[in-house]
């Protein structure tokens, strides 16, 4: 796991598909490969009303990342300095391993190039104190750039508020 | 070392026009993000926002200006240079004006705060037939709201963050987005706002909501009538704010006597303790509660009526010019400064009257387009031979788009001056391209509301093609025209010194941000002093300009027709990926959303053998299309819904062309079917019949 994490405000996110275009915008991504996607659930009726959700995936960047170790070439790797995974095109070869590999499907084919190009953080942005295109941009402001422990304290602190706004008093 | 720069702008993708922060890398723009200065948007963007890279840099728009050379829409063009196009285009104006008088000439837009650019041009040449497309989407609404108020529904905002409940009847304030009040309507929620949402379908905005209840499709005024007889009965209403304010609050409990909640029920399908409960949560609340007036409210032929009531809730509720409810928007005088100095100020007044200003059975108002058309296509009351679309798709736009060219070939010259292939500038004579948002600078714009101030839309790059900022075309027009002394300006530097004379405000002050604010703090009126611009002063529940048109300020409700067996009504909307029909060839948001599919409600498709992804056959009087049809249970079953603005028409655009249906040619014969009152245009008045399409199977 890379020291980042997006974390997506689910009540905040209203499917708009910004996040998309935010990147392929950025990162000069062609038609076809996406680097993150929101994939819409629902609706579904729960407790009498619709609910849907978009679920945000982009690429997780993995403590073991399936794809780094499939890569025959050393093409994919895993930043030392923060973990972000990331794939060097002038080593990738395009034999697909890492799509094979990688149990989400987050290495993406590019048609254009033969190779493969994934999500990476928007790593120069990072680099430069910025956060990723999807989160800067995000319409509603539902994607928080933070670190994993920052998440897990978020959803927490939310969940316990939930449950004390419910009590019966 | 790349030359970096960075610009404040205005997007351009849609209507909204969001501040932007644009950089631009060796006279390229790289990357635009939402303004980090400006609450509600700090750096956020929408997917047509991002997508103006992929627009800027795409091919498939006009490159230089085109004169038709077969037949009107046969797509046979030729390059001209813009020398040739203006002549052409201006000598064509002269012989217009010589045969019927300057008055000939009209031009329509989609209104907005660039406005007074096309108003001052037809004013320049001495024509008063300026038009917008608001027959299509607002004007019922802004009727309806300058009726009751004296103001118009743009100059009432809605305090989405501060407010306790806010009530949507259609507005899919979610898809349908504009990024600050997105966030600002998500800021209210997460501090307890309540969202109640009405709809035939469950929209994203649906799926966000407290309480969402299904609505038989045009029976809203129903719903209303009811909600505003159980709070008069009940006294659930701010009195005080209501007595003080309100005329004609007695007429209006006694109008809406029979339309009790269980009446209500039969009609909507609403149950009746759920209205009579909303009623009680919406007086709860008061007065920070919105009760939104309707945005895009050109559906039914009681579309009015609707609206009026939306905002007589309002009233009633005490929530306008109330914190987290309705504010009526500031201007510059309000923050004490002068306001822009208008390009038409010092041009002599033009004399001829807007072609509809006394047509027979007018509604409220002047300017509709319906009229503009009815006018070229009769010639009454006077012929109007020339007609300019400037960034307007009317053929796109407004129903039954075969007979709109049917009435469009009465003109002796159309012209599209647009970014983009519009349907009507593929339908046009001469195609002159604008710039684009990114290539051009634009007049400077007031921003009213609670804090008001001007804003700027600045060039962050050359054009990429032989194109021109509007500014520019229509002063160059104006001069062939022999009116170049009262448009005497030669840049847009020039233009902006003009209008910011006596303002106190200077050119430099935009650099930092885009915009000028003109107040700290939010204006706001005391509650006990709140101005209405009405002739009384107050608002007006029964009116006196209504009346002296020869309209009922309130209209007794008829039941809409229910469909036929297999048809249904057809209902139409927004996604947050599409701007109306300009945003489909987009390569990004074409991938995303290529063509459209046809909601429909799965206990129907099932008595039609329809199920999920099963292509079906969508048809009105004699026109059809194919379409794959979404089977839900989350519609109603009287209603099919498709997105608007797929089934484009235009080949150059290949990436669109024919992906999906269009709505509008399904509103067969609807063209001048408008509300009586508000004038806008009965989209929904249309019904279609399915059936599984030959081979349909998914």
């Amino acid at each position: 796991m890379s020291i980042h994490y997006i974390y997506q405000d689910q009540r905040r996110c209203i499917g708009c598909y910004a996040c998309e275009v935010h990147c392929k915008t950025k990162n000069n991504v062609p038609v076809g490969p996406r680097f993150c996607r929101i994939i819409q659930v629902g609706p579904k009726l729960a407790a009498g009303a619709p609910r849907m959700q978009f679920i945000f995936m982009p690429c997780f960047h993995c403590e073991k990342p399936w794809c780094v170790s499939a890569c025959p070439t050393g093409a994919m790797q895993k930043r030392a300095k923060d973990g972000i995974v990331f794939v060097d095109a002038t080593l990738c070869v395009g034999c697909k391993s890492c799509i094979t590999a990688c149990p989400w499907g987050v290495p993406q084919w590019n048609p254009e190039s033969g190779r493969v190009i994934k999500c990476d953080y928007c790593k120069d942005r990072v680099d430069k104190g910025l956060k990723p295109a999807c989160v800067t941009k995000c319409t509603a402001h539902a994607l928080k750039w933070v670190s994993p422990e920052e998440a897990s304290r978020l959803k927490r602190e939310r969940y316990a508020r939930e449950i004390a706004e419910n009590l019966p008093y | 070392m790349a030359e970096k720069a960075t610009v404040y702008s205005m997007c351009g993708m849609c209507a909204v026009r969001c501040p932007i922060r644009v950089e631009v890398e060796n006279g390229r723009v790289t990357w635009i993000e939402g303004s980090p200065h400006v609450p509600g948007i700090e750096g956020a963007l929408c997917a047509k926002g991002s997508a103006g890279l992929a627009f800027e840099f795409d091919t498939e728009r006009p490159q230089f200006p085109m004169i038709r050379e077969g037949a009107r829409g046969s797509g046979q063009w030729r390059r001209a240079s813009w020398e040739e196009a203006l002549d052409f285009i201006v000598d064509k104006l002269k012989a217009i004006k010589t045969e019927h008088g300057a008055k000939a000439i009209a031009l329509a837009d989609r209104g907005g705060p660039f406005t007074d650019l096309t108003k001052s041009f037809l004013k320049a040449i001495g024509s008063p037939n300026y038009f917008d497309h608001d027959d299509s989407c607002a004007k019922n609404v802004n009727m309806a709201c300058q009726s009751l108020f004296g103001y118009g529904r743009g100059e009432i905002g809605y305090d989405f963050s501060n407010t306790k409940h806010i009530l949507l009847l259609g507005r899919n304030i979610f898809e349908s987005l504009q990024v600050k009040e997105v966030n600002m309507v998500l800021d209210g929620i997460a501090k307890g706002a309540k969202l109640t949402y009405v709809d035939v379908r469950a929209t994203v905005t649906a799926s966000k909501a407290d309480k969402f209840l299904t609505i038989r499709p045009g029976t809203d005024y129903a719903l209303l009538l009811a909600l505003i007889q159980v709070i008069l009965k009940n006294r659930l209403h701010d009195i005080e704010y209501a007595t003080r304010y309100c005329t004609g609050l007695a007429e209006l409990e006694q109008f809406v006597q029979p339309y009790t909640p269980e009446w209500a029920e039969t009609e909507t399908g609403i149950p009746a303790f759920e209205i009579t409960s909303l009623a009680h949560e919406l007086s709860a609340a008061k007065p920070n509660v919105i009760v939104h007036g309707g945005w895009m409210l050109s559906r039914y032929i009681d579309s009015f009526y609707c609206s009026r009531a939306l905002y007589i809730l309002n009233a009633l509720l005490g929530s306008v010019e109330s914190r987290g409810g309705l504010i009526i928007a500031k201007g510059p005088k309000d923050a004490g400064t002068k306001g822009l100095n208008s390009l038409g100020k010092n041009m002599p007044e033009v004399a001829d009257k807007i072609v509809d200003a006394s047509m027979p059975n007018k509604s409220l108002g002047a300017g509709h387009m319906v009229n503009l058309l009815k006018a070229i296509r009769t010639g009454e009351p006077y012929p109007v031979k020339a007609f300019f679309a400037y960034r307007f798709d009317p053929i796109a736009a407004f129903p039954d788009p075969e007979s709109q060219k049917k009435v469009l070939d009465n003109l002796d010259l159309l012209v599209a001056i647009d970014v983009n292939y519009s349907d009507t500038a593929w339908y046009a004579d001469v195609i002159l391209p604008e710039a684009t948002y990114l290539e051009r600078s634009n007049i400077l714009i007031t921003q009213k509301g609670p804090k008001p101030g001007f804003a700027m839309r600045r060039q962050a790059m050359q054009p990429r093609y032989d194109s021109k900022p509007a500014w520019q075309i229509f002063m160059l027009l104006a001069t062939r025209m022999g009116a170049g002394d009262l448009m005497p300006w030669s840049s847009i530097e020039e233009i902006w010194q003009y209008q910011l004379e006596g303002t106190g405000v200077k050119i430099e002050d935009f650099a930092a941000k885009g915009s000028v604010g003109l107040a700290k703090d939010p204006i706001m009126m005391p509650r006990d002093a709140i101005k209405f611009t009405t002739p009384s002063g107050k608002i007006e529940l029964v009116s006196e300009k209504m009346a002296k048109a020869g309209f009922a300020s309130f209209a007794a409700y008829v039941s809409p027709k229910k469909p036929a067996d297999s048809s249904f009504r057809l209902t139409f909307g927004r996604t947050g990926v599409h701007a109306h029909a300009q945003s489909q060839n987009n390569i990004y948001l074409h991938e995303i959303i290529g063509e459209n599919t046809l909601w429909m409600n799965d206990r129907e498709a099932a008595k039609l053998g329809i199920n999920d992804g099963d292509l079906v056959e969508v048809s009105n009087d004699d026109y059809s299309g194919t379409i794959r049809a979404k089977v839900t249970p989350f519609i109603h079953p009287e209603a099919v819904f498709m997105l608007h603005g797929f089934g484009n028409e235009v080949p150059l655009k290949t990436r669109s062309f024919k992906k999906g249906l269009r709505d509008t040619r399904f509103q067969k014969g609807l063209l001048e079917t408008v509300d009586p009152v508000g004038g806008g245009v009965a989209y929904m008045e249309a019904m279609v019949s399915v059936k599984k399409a030959k081979g349909g199977k998914a």
